[in-house]
């Protein structure tokens, strides 16, 4: 059962178009996992529509309709949908960007087990996937613009709430706190960032610049 | 496919004015008569032609939907910063796609006008931004081949009174929201409170999606 869900900002700005392709990516992972946000998105979506409805018309330029038929005669059938990854740590929309389910991520060390991916998404923010070892902590960081948390697998706790599978935390700069991982399986997140993480600890901090927090 | 042109069944929709006003400089003059000058067509009728697109190939109701919509989108992209010659570019290219998604479409769930524009949104990242849209995984392999005509209707119904609801907003609200869609506003920017009565077709799309699901499993 997800209890913590998108922002009604960051579902406007995905539906809008207007979200870095990092946030977008854990948008849509949260909203294939959780139907209550995908109600909410089509609802946004519906304000889009309502906008193209009633917006000035542009005129097309002469035969443009034949030539719209025309590029449908050229084009390839569509490819059917994919079935969807039911059950699987990876929902589709990170699968796609890793190439594969959680054996094809290519992990790397950040020390006391705790492992993470970078993915490849435009510069306005990161996106990463985080492995921490159950009942580790992520190093106490607090942080620079905004950071989306996502739990794929296992759970993590803070100071205010317990994260499952599907919720995200949304933490801005005046979150500071030490997610710990539960017993059982190892937490696997996915975390978007519009800034560097600033890790507290100076170890971590000297780390930073190598392994892209 | 090109004869089937000539028997279009809505004669009315190719003796209406072409186009309203141009370029992208001219965004709200004009907004009160466009809006009161939109269209006889309701979005149940779009639904139909979606529908007659997808089962029968079907040309003149393609030539309906793209005399319609096609110009809109051109001018979506043209407020989010395409040149005129992007934007009629991306809009034949979005309008092909309707031809070749149509049986995505889920009208218990979007009005075609929806579609149309989360279509011609992820076409102006992928070209103006050139950056990658993640998207939600599927449901399942596409909408029920029979939604509930009611639930159709009903859906159909919130999408215009949506519509009517955001024609009414105090123009500078509308405008604002008009922005956040066309791309003019950052993310930071965007502020959700919108003034627009979105619970009854959150709550009818959250139903559908329960039917879906229903349904698949």
């Amino acid at each position: 059962m997800i209890k913590h869900h998108l922002s009604d900002d960051l579902l406007m700005a995905y539906s809008a178009g207007q979200l870095p392709e990092a946030f977008s990516l854990v948008v849509a992972t949260h909203v294939s996992l959780c139907d209550e946000c995908r109600a909410r998105l089509a609802g946004f979506d519906s304000i889009g529509g309502a906008v193209l409805e009633h917006t000035e018309s542009a005129a097309m330029a002469e035969g443009s309709l034949e030539a719209t038929l025309r590029r449908i005669g050229r084009a390839p059938e569509s490819p059917a949908i994919s079935p969807p990854a039911r059950g699987r740590v990876l929902p589709r929309p990170v699968r796609d960007y890793v190439g594969g389910g959680v054996d094809a991520v290519k992990w790397r060390n950040l020390g006391g087990g705790v492992r993470q991916a970078i993915l490849p998404t435009s510069r306005a923010a990161s996106a990463r996937l985080l492995y921490i070892p159950a009942g580790a902590a992520v190093p106490d960081h607090g942080h620079k613009g905004t950071e989306l948390t996502l739990v794929l697998q296992g759970a993590f706790s803070d100071e205010s709430a317990r994260f499952g599978r599907g919720d995200v935390e949304i933490a801005d700069e005046s979150v500071e706190h030490t997610p710990v991982a539960e017993p059982g399986a190892a937490c696997i997140c996915l975390a978007a960032t519009d800034a560097p993480l600033k890790f507290n600890a100076l170890i971590p901090r000297l780390v930073q610049p190598f392994f892209r927090i | 496919m090109l004869q089937s042109l000539e028997r279009l069944e809505k004669p009315d929709a190719s003796a209406r004015p072409p186009t309203y006003g141009v370029g992208a400089g001219r965004v709200r003059a004009g907004h009160e008569q466009e809006t009161a000058a939109i269209t006889d067509e309701t979005p149940a009728d779009w639904v139909a032609l979606v529908a007659r697109v997808r089962d029968g190939q079907d040309a003149a109701a393609f030539a309906a939907l793209f005399r319609h919509f096609a110009p809109r989108v051109k001018a979506f992209l043209m407020k989010g910063g395409a040149s005129a010659a992007v934007a009629e570019d991306c809009a034949q290219d979005v309008m092909a796609t309707v031809w070749r998604k149509a049986h995505l479409f889920d009208p218990s769930r979007a009005s075609v006008a929806t579609w149309i524009f989360t279509i011609a949104r992820n076409r102006r990242i992928d070209v103006l931004r050139r950056e990658n849209r993640p998207e939600p995984e599927e449901l399942g392999w596409g909408p029920e081949p029979e939604p509930d005509q009611e639930d159709v209707f009903a859906l159909q119904q919130d999408s215009a009174k949506l519509g009517a609801a955001l024609a009414e907003l105090p123009d500078k609200q509308r405008q604002l929201v008009e922005r956040a869609y066309f791309g003019e506003l950052s993310h930071t920017e965007i502020a959700a409170e919108t003034g627009l009565p979105l619970g009854t077709i959150k709550s009818r799309i959250r139903l559908a999606l329960e039917r879906l699901r229903h349904s698949l499993s």
